[in-house]
């Protein structure tokens, strides 16, 4: 059960950061996966006043704030139109309409949990967070680092040209994802996040050759395999690595064709 | 028959309206809010004795009242079954015991005045286990060196093949004719073992119970049950004080499905507060209710399936070995359904039969009742076996199925010489596959990018309460203004049975159904009954309503005489009144109650209790569509079409949602609820985000319809409904799968990854 | 710690713990409609409007929600009362404990997307489980309700 001694909510970012140093002291994000942890935290810091449920748009990029709740990037047309329908589709298996309107996307990338779509999607769009400190710092390096003691404020998703897929495979229809890809095709090259491995998205190379000759079914089938061949994969309640490995070929594949048919 | 006017139609729940805007109706909001918190500390091992424990420290947080151990508690064995006394479920409970048999079963009591105060203490009790090898394994578990139930005390009451020293918890064989030479001489065999998992009820409404001592000095329950006499019993028992010293009420039950069948919270806080005499109320977790509840008994089901060339079905040798985990609840009466419920359905030519069955004990959490009741677990076995003999003849397994069904007029030997008095299960099967279109669906097709659609059939039974044992009562009493106010034992954990109920009063009683009032379940003031279970509530306790509905208007035509005087056999009963057969007067309802209230030596109230010698089945078919991806394993069901023989359904609209709800519980177990254990046997699938139920967007469409038989010993010609509905799914999505990959699925749940790691090495 | 906050329109002010989450909290001030099914944010029965919006009250702080505005089934009887008739006229009520949080969803549902397809239905409510109806009946009901509604208009 979780153990809450004091609640603040920082009029400034810099009173936010101030406070999440102290180990004992926690970021509030949507809640939803803290609430089930059996643990004493000493202050909770909410972020609800410092105006970071909002999403910019400048000519460049979508700056979304990290309060930002899931539901809304679900129902974002600027968002929408920018991924082909990606983003919606890559929320929309999460739980429910009144989950999504908890769960914060700060919350989803600062947790870099294994089963996250949005880490995977995200990674795939090339995203920079943006924490108070520490500054922009590309999603990619993001999830690989440990946990800061910082506060991430913003994602930014630049805006680039080109096609977007996302395909997760669920044992049944609002569980956790058995595993998540998302493809975004950009000027230099196919972006590849496979996430859910069970272990958190990460950002694939493949064999970009493969694909030279353009997206066809045999050269989307071949990429998927080397994608599959270059992934780590792991095993758990869900299903076994080696399924994963296998539906891996399929959904890259998938979402490979799904883009050529956007484009 | 004069034309029915309340029964049969599709009635508004009486409570409908109240439940769907939120109004308080449950324990915990029908109770006060100041009263001790329960909670109960649990086992983390799967098999261990306490060698000390030590509260002292616990019961210095602040707010603490009380932290009872093993030291505590009565030394007398009882079940937690609720069943009719004697429980054929051997007595081997203590409320507290030394030894500890289930990783979760219960370890201490703790009551406190807040929440946050028991919570605390319980992290501060101190226990020191010797940790035993552990029966894990329910193969190994017969004759295994270790006991689950070593102690002397350990009782069955009833003939069951119990034995605690091989870790029995039943045993039997039955048999008609001579199966292994009909076998020998059959050209077809299908033999092989089917393996279901033991599933949560997982009603929305965890266990949960609020006692007090009343006024008087009883204990006074209020708890979420259908079984508000067993709970007066068993708690009885477990506390060691007179029965006369309780009172068990149910306020409305958030969903029951067998569950609340066992006395699973009852006793702790009735524990606390008899001894403390404070108010007190247990809410179980919901993890609580997935390791520590009462679930289903997981069950393997060896089946030997003969037939001839021809199709005809000609033997049945059916094992089952069945896990009743660390207690005996129910373990020796739903392993019987698993045969006695599958077995009758091919009565049609079948020449010999055999049903055997091992009930075992092991160190997991103990099973229980669950809608279907072992029923479940046979026909998935039994029916997927017709399913396999169908693809090995290459014949449609409809025609198959309308070669060897059960049909009315026959006798069905595996189900103790039943006669089928009321059987449209050919009607079903015909409506059925007319309704699915299943000769357009039956074949397998096509659908691009990896995906096919195939189709797959089952057919179910079930019975009507249990037959020579269950017994149902109503008592129906004039009011004021001419109303009534039935009166039941039986408990609506939200099937609806209040109304189902007060529909036949007022088609008795030729009144509107406002003009019946209902109360129940109330171990005082409730005629006896043994409570809603094994689909007994609309066949037994409904038979009751109409004989006292006979009675009360034999009292109103009694006092009806006195008043208009005349005798009584010179009046009729008719609806708002009662009058004269000449014609030269009347009186009305309204100054019926008036005049029994005064100066009345003549009671208007009249109850009367059934039991029934025999259970008559309610028969089922559905079929399933299914979309399968072969290329990810994912199934989609589409379409569920099922077609029922309830006798007469009582009220259509609520028979149709217990199906409905029946079906989707049922494609739960097919195809996602999965319970599995770790090494040191704890539930990995302990909450609802690992034990995975169906959401309205895994289940398709559904449709159902009655084709409808008329059950002469039920009342209106009623049979039962409330558990036959969830067993055709599995065994029609197993027959889809296969259509679609050519592989038998005999484990629940049929995965994404086993269909297609299955897929991947037939290809190899 | 000290909080006001807006309760089905009348102002609160109440003296809460800093983990006291808001089901707790409006379940002790009235509100018995709002049902704890889970500890893991997976059932929606315990969904109340927070400024609106349908959320999970098992998973705010009440002190989360202080300044805001919480509606629950206990404040909503009206708007409610205008569709559940057409549940009840299924029986698809069921047991009820699953109730208030889908009928608060589906009110949600309704101010976001008066005409919702079956499918739009069955996606916003997929989060809000049900273990007697099998669901059906409670689409039924929600398409009567629309189609009387519609019917109406259309007249």
């Amino acid at each position: 059960m979780l153990t809450i001694k004091r609640y603040v909510r920082p009029q400034t970012l810099e009173e936010a950061y101030t406070l999440c140093q102290k180990r004992a002291n926690v970021v509030l994000g949507g809640m939803l996966w803290l609430k089930m942890q059996d643990r004493t935290v000493d202050t909770a810091i909410d972020l609800c006043d410092l105006g970071l449920d909002t999403i910019e748009e400048t000519p460049e990029a979508f700056r979304i704030g990290a309060m930002v709740p899931l539901r809304t990037l679900e129902q974002h047309p600027g968002l929408a139109a920018l991924t082909h329908g990606a983003m919606a589709r890559s929320v929309e298996h999460i739980v429910g309409v009144q989950f999504r309107n908890l769960a914060t996307v700060g919350g989803s990338l600062y947790g870099r949990f294994g089963f996250s779509d949005v880490l995977t999607l995200l990674l795939a769009l090339d995203a920079v967070v943006e924490l108070h400190h520490g500054g922009a710092v590309p999603l990619a390096d993001y999830a690989a680092a440990p946990y800061e003691r910082d506060i991430l404020t913003h994602v930014v998703i630049p805006k680039q040209p080109g096609a977007v897929a996302y395909q997760s495979q669920r044992n049944i229809s609002t569980d956790f994802p058995v595993l998540t890809c998302a493809v975004a095709l950009r000027a230099d090259g196919v972006r590849c996040a496979v996430g859910a491995r069970p272990m958190k998205a990460r950002l694939y190379q493949g064999d970009p050759a493969l694909l030279a000759g353009g997206i066809t079914p045999e050269s989307a089938a071949a990429f998927a395999v080397s994608i599959a061949a270059e992934a780590a994969f792991g095993s758990n309640s869900r299903a076994g690595a080696d399924y994963r490995r296998a539906i891996c070929k399929v959904l890259v594949r998938r979402a490979l064709l799904a883009c050529k048919e956007d484009a | 028959m004069a034309e029915l006017k309340t029964v049969g139609k599709p009635a508004r729940k009486k409570d409908a309206m109240n439940l769907l805007l939120g109004k308080p109706a449950f324990v915990e909001d029908v109770t006060p809010r100041d009263c001790l918190v329960v909670k109960i500390l649990r086992s983390p091992h799967a098999h261990a004795l306490i060698r000390s424990i030590n509260t002292d420290i616990a019961m210095k947080v602040p707010g603490m009242v009380a932290i009872y151990t093993y030291k505590d508690v009565p030394n007398k064995r009882f079940t937690t079954a609720g069943q009719t006394y004697p429980e054929p479920s051997p007595h081997d409970r203590l409320i507290l015991d030394q030894r500890v048999r289930f990783v979760g079963d219960a370890v201490a009591i703790l009551a406190g005045e807040t929440e946050k105060a028991v919570r605390k203490a319980m992290k501060l009790i101190k226990v020191d286990y010797e940790v035993l090898p552990a029966v894990l394994d329910p193969h190994t578990a017969k004759d295994n060196p270790v006991l689950v139930h070593p102690e002397d005390n350990w009782e069955a009451l009833c003939p069951v093949g119990a034995d605690n020293q091989r870790n029995l918890c039943a045993s039997e064989t039955c048999a008609d004719g001579d199966v292994e030479t009909v076998l020998a001489d059959c050209d077809v065999v299908i033999d092989h073992v089917w393996h279901t998992k033991p599933c949560q009820q997982a009603m929305m409404e965890t266990f949960r119970t609020y006692t007090e001592i009343d006024p008087f000095g009883r204990l006074h329950v209020i708890s979420s049950t259908q079984i508000v006499f067993h709970v007066r019993r068993i708690l009885a028992l477990a506390l060691d004080i007179p029965k006369s010293k309780i009172h068990v009420e149910k306020p409305r039950i958030g969903g029951g499905f067998g569950a609340k069948q066992s006395v699973v919270a009852e006793i702790y806080p009735a524990f606390v507060t008899w001894k403390t005499g404070r108010p007190a109320r247990l809410v179980y977790t919901r993890q609580e209710c997935q390791i520590a509840g009462s679930p289903r008994h997981e069950m393997e089901v060896h089946v030997r399936l003969g037939a001839d060339n021809s199709g005809k079905i000609r033997a049945l040798d059916v094992f089952t070995l069945s896990n009743t985990g660390a207690y005996s609840e129910h373990g020796p009466t739903t392993v019987g359904l698993s045969g006695h419920k599958s077995i009758p359905l091919y009565t049609g030519g079948l020449e010999a039969f055999r049903f055997g069955y091992d009930v075992v004990y092991t160190n997991v959490q103990a099973a229980g009742a669950y809608r279907g009741y072992g029923a479940t677990q046979g026909i998935f076995a039994v029916e997927s076996a017709v399913n396999e003999l169908a693809d090995r003849l290459g014949v449609d397994p409809v025609k198959l199925r309308e070669q060897n069904m059960v049909r009315q007029g026959m006798t069905m030997p595996a189900y103790y010489n039943e006669p089928a008095n009321a059987c449209a299960l050919d009607r079903c099967m015909a409506r059925c596959k007319e309704i699915f279109d299943w000769d357009a669906k039956f074949p397998v097709r096509d659908m691009g990018n990896g995906k096919v659609r195939a189709a797959g059939v089952a057919m179910a039974m079930q019975g009507s309460g249990i037959s020579g044992v269950d017994v149902g009562s109503a008592t129906v009493k004039l009011s004021d203004d001419g109303f009534y106010n039935l009166t039941i034992g039986a408990a609506d954990m939200g099937t609806g049975c209040d109304t189902i109920l007060a529909q036949m009063v007022a088609e008795c009683m030729d009144c509107d159904l406002d003009n019946v009032a209902v109360f129940g379940a109330d171990s005082d003031a409730s005629p006896y009954d043994s409570g809603s279970y094994a689909s007994s509530t609309t066949y037994v306790t409904g038979k009751a309503v109409e004989k006292a509905c006979t009675q009360l208007k034999e009292q109103l035509c009694a006092l009806a005489a006195d008043a208009l005087g005349c005798e009584p056999g010179d009046v009729e009963f008719a609806g708002k009144a009662v009058r004269c057969l000449d014609g030269r007067g009347e009186i009305s309802l309204a100054d019926l109650a008036v005049k029994s209230q005064c100066a009345n030596t003549t009671a208007v109230q009249a109850t009367a209790s059934h039991s029934s010698p025999i259970s008559p089945p309610p028969f089922m078919v559905g079929m399933a569509e299914i979309e399968l991806d072969k290329e990810t394993g994912s199934v989609t069901v589409l379409d569920y079409k099922a077609v029922v023989d309830c006798g007469t359904p009582v009220n259509p609209n609520l028979a149709r949602i217990q199906t409905e709800g029946g079906i989707v519980q049922g494609i739960g177990m097919a195809l996602f609820e999965d319970v599995t254990y770790d090494a040191k046997g704890r539930i990995i699938e302990d909450s609802l985000m690992q034990y995975k139920i169906p959401t309205r967007l895994d289940m398709g469409h559904l449709q159902v319809e009655f084709e409808s038989s008329y059950e002469p010993t039920g009342p209106f010609g009623a049979k039962s409904i409330g558990e036959i509905v969830i067993n055709t799914p599995s065994p029609a999505i197993a027959q889809a799968v296969f259509r679609a990959t050519g592989l038998w699925f005999r484990e629940l749940p049929i995965t994404p990854e086993k269909i297609l790691m299955g897929l991947q090495a037939k290809g190899k | 710690m000290e909080i006001q906050l807006k309760l089905n329109g009348r102002p609160v002010q109440a003296s809460v713990e800093a983990d006291t989450l808001l089901i707790d909290f409006v379940r002790a001030h009235g509100c018995a409609s709002v049902k704890r099914g889970c500890e893991t944010a997976n059932c929606g029965l315990c969904t109340v409007l927070l400024d609106g919006k349908p959320v999970l009250s098992c998973s705010v702080l009440a002190a989360r929600a202080a300044g805001h505005e919480v509606q629950t089934l206990e404040g909503l009887q009206q708007e409610a009362q205008e569709f559940v008739a057409f549940i009840a006229d299924q029986g698809a009520e069921q047991c009820g404990f699953c109730n208030p949080g889908y009928v608060m969803n589906t009110i949600a549902l309704l101010r976001e997307n008066p005409d919702p397809t079956d499918d739009e239905i069955r996606a916003y409510l997929a989060g809000n489980l049900c273990r007697c109806s099998g669901y059906e009946g409670q689409l039924r009901g929600i398409r009567a309700f629309l189609n009387a509604r519609n019917g109406k208009e259309g007249k």
